[in-house]
């Protein structure tokens, strides 16, 4: 026993234990469930039997939930750039020496603190067909004569729910592009401008280069949020209008448990894995592995 | 290549001042070094010269022109940063492009410079390579390279030397005394080691405080120092600074030391009673019968010559000694000096 507590290697397992069982039990049987329910016709109150591609299949002929992965794609890809084109401008901004400095940060990071569903029901009010804010505020100013009606019509909704996200999605990547900046030693600005870089060309040269590994780690965060969002959504639009707003995660939840295809729904569950896994290898392959990062040892 | 002046420049962040009113003037080709301790505001002069803090007052010029207001990119130096300042995300040969790159120089004409500084400076094999791919000694001729490929009228240093390692340092010592003596750029360096300093200037500028404490050649700081901060300062081991006083006697005025040694003191008659502070370099103490008590302590031999650490009268010296002894700890030996400086104990200046 003695000896045993020495052993590096089973030292090293015993610590592994206790997480190792949590990812199982709470992470890995999960996931595998739900692989497992969309090859199955598995509804609320009976246990499904193999069907193989079935649901897929039913799926790619079914309107609604090509909808919900065009409306997955366009929400990831408008609400990823402009939360990257928002974030890195807050984040440089951040940087220079502005008075109440840590104060502003603090500020900044609220959005991201705040429960998704607070602020989902505080954007809710915003976009309210009769009590909005935005809407009585453009009357006020005389910009408008009636009231927009933000989560009724499909393309408004897309957009509101977009905006929703961007605000709550910006603080982290500004963040964390912020924590990127401030590695970047202050020298090679120095030398960049010794060397004759206007501030243009030493943000295109210099920061921007030096910043994409971080970048690379932080969008490939902000698009898998996105890509999953479904807090957002449901306390927002529930999908609606016709269908305007739904995700994949939304559809997938509405088919499984409130429809009770349990099956479908994790057909349609599973279906984002690949979309997933294909954003992790862009940016682990694309972005992060760099040469100069890689160093290769001092000779 | 040009001269650079600097009259009465001071700077202030906020309300604390921590260069006061500076006048050098560095002579076109003249290899100067800026040396002192930590805090005393000779690398915030050299970052004024470039161009990286803003000048609260006083003018510097670079060839005869006002550079105040100029920004750094048009004052034609180039500078060789503490930590390289490196572009990690570039070869080697795109860091030392990057400034002709921003000028819009054309492919050719890069590879042309780059490959002579190249060449200086050993690198050639280097040029596709990524600075963390290279030894910190390979790092700092990169930094060096990317300096003289833009052919400037100054070279600036800031304390280019101390990441290096001991041995590395005095290799690069003496290549960048070899480059300025073959590129002849005024070249204005900043460090504070005084070995460095006496090693590679034409001309030393001794700061302290915010305030220079004399200029001149090496040799002669050594010899002629002009007060206690710069005897103490150059010079390794340190002088020693020992008390005595002044007194008449028949033979001229004399310096009384601690235990009634009587020294040849070259002053004037008025400045007979006055405390002085006797200060003598280890090189000129020498073990002789005729001179002051001292207590050995720690005997250091170093091969060439020997260390020896004593007491005199509850004051630390160390002499510096060719010849070999025996010496063991708390033995008494005596130590003459053959060459003293006197220094006011108030005001530090020389007498």
């Amino acid at each position: 026993m003695h000896r045993l507590l020495e052993n590096r290697n089973f030292l090293g397992f015993a610590f592994m234990l206790p997480a190792g069982v949590l990812l199982l039990l709470f992470l890995t049987y999960p996931l595998g469930l739900g692989t497992w329910l969309g090859f199955t016709d598995a509804k609320v109150g009976r246990s499904g039997e193999w069907i193989g591609l079935d649901n897929y299949i039913y799926l790619w002929g079914d309107a609604v939930a090509r909808l919900s992965v065009f409306n997955t794609f366009f929400y990831t890809v408008v609400a990823s750039v402009i939360k990257f084109a928002l974030g890195l401008w807050l984040a440089i901004l951040l940087n220079q020496n502005i008075p109440i400095k840590s104060f502003v940060r603090a500020a900044v990071l609220l959005p991201f603190i705040v429960p998704t569903a607070l602020s989902a029901i505080a954007f809710w009010w915003i976009y309210d067909a009769q009590f909005s804010i935005i809407s009585w505020t453009l009357v006020k100013l005389g910009w408008i004569d009636t009231y927009i009606d933000f989560l009724g019509q499909p393309w408004a909704a897309r957009l509101s729910t977009i905006a929703a996200n961007i605000w709550r999605g910006v603080p982290f990547v500004a963040i964390c592009l912020l924590a990127g900046l401030q590695t970047i030693s202050p020298s090679l600005y120095e030398a960049a401008s010794i060397d004759g870089a206007t501030p243009s060309q030493q943000f295109w040269y210099v920061t921007l280069p030096l910043l994409t590994p971080i970048i690379a780690v932080v969008m490939t965060f902000s698009v898998l949020f996105t890509f999953t969002d479904f807090q957002l959504i449901y306390v927002l639009t529930r999908g609606g209008p016709l269908n305007a707003t739904h995700l994949m995660a939304t559809l997938s939840f509405q088919r499984a448990i409130s429809g009770g295809g349990l099956g479908e729904g994790a057909a349609l569950a599973t279906a984002m894995i690949p979309f997933l896994l294909a954003a992790i290898l862009f940016s682990y392959f694309g972005l992060q592995r760099r040469a100069w990062q890689q160093g290769g040892g001092d000779k | 290549m040009a001269a650079v002046t600097l009259k009465g420049v001071f700077k202030s962040f906020g309300s604390t001042r921590v260069v006061h009113g500076v006048d050098i003037r560095i002579e076109d080709g003249e290899f100067c070094v800026l040396v002192g301790p930590s805090g005393c505001g000779k690398s915030t002069l050299l970052r004024m010269i470039a161009g990286l803090e803003e000048i609260s007052g006083g003018e510097i010029e670079i060839g005869g022109r006002v550079v105040n207001k100029v920004p750094p990119k048009e004052r034609d130096i180039a500078m060789v940063f503490q930590n390289y300042a490196l572009y990690p995300h570039m070869t080697v040969f795109d860091n030392m492009a990057f400034s002709m790159k921003l000028a819009g120089e054309s492919r050719e004409k890069m590879r042309q410079r780059v490959e002579v500084a190249a060449n200086i400076l050993g690198l050639i094999e280097y040029l596709d390579r990524y600075p963390r791919q290279l030894s910190g000694g390979q790092r700092q001729r990169v930094a060096m390279g990317r300096a003289i490929v833009r052919d400037p009228q100054v070279f600036l240093f800031d304390e280019p030397l101390s990441n290096l390692d001991a041995k590395l340092r005095v290799q690069m010592r003496t290549e960048i005394k070899e480059l300025h003596q073959r590129l002849t750029t005024t070249s204005i360096y900043v460090t504070h080691d005084q070995i460095e300093a006496m090693t590679m200037a034409d001309k030393i500028v001794v700061m302290n405080d915010g305030k220079t404490e004399q200029i001149g050649t090496p040799l002669e700081l050594y010899d002629n120092p002009a007060n206690l901060f710069v005897a103490g300062f150059i010079g390794s081991p340190a002088m020693n600074f020992l008390n005595g006083k002044l007194i008449r006697s028949e033979a001229g005025m004399q310096v009384q030391m601690v235990d009634g040694l009587m020294l040849p003191a070259p002053t004037s008659a008025e400045q007979e009673g006055r405390e002085v502070v006797v200060g003598v370099r280890p090189e000129h103490l020498l073990v002789r019968s005729d001179g002051v008590h001292a207590e050995v302590v720690v005997v250091e031999p170093t091969g060439a010559d020997t260390q020896i650490f004593c007491k005199v009268g509850g004051t630390d010296v160390i002499a510096v000694v060719r010849e070999r002894h025996q010496f063991k700890p708390g033995e008494a030996i005596r130590l003459y000096p053959e060459l003293t400086f006197l220094f006011d104990p108030a005001s530090g200046k020389r007498l």
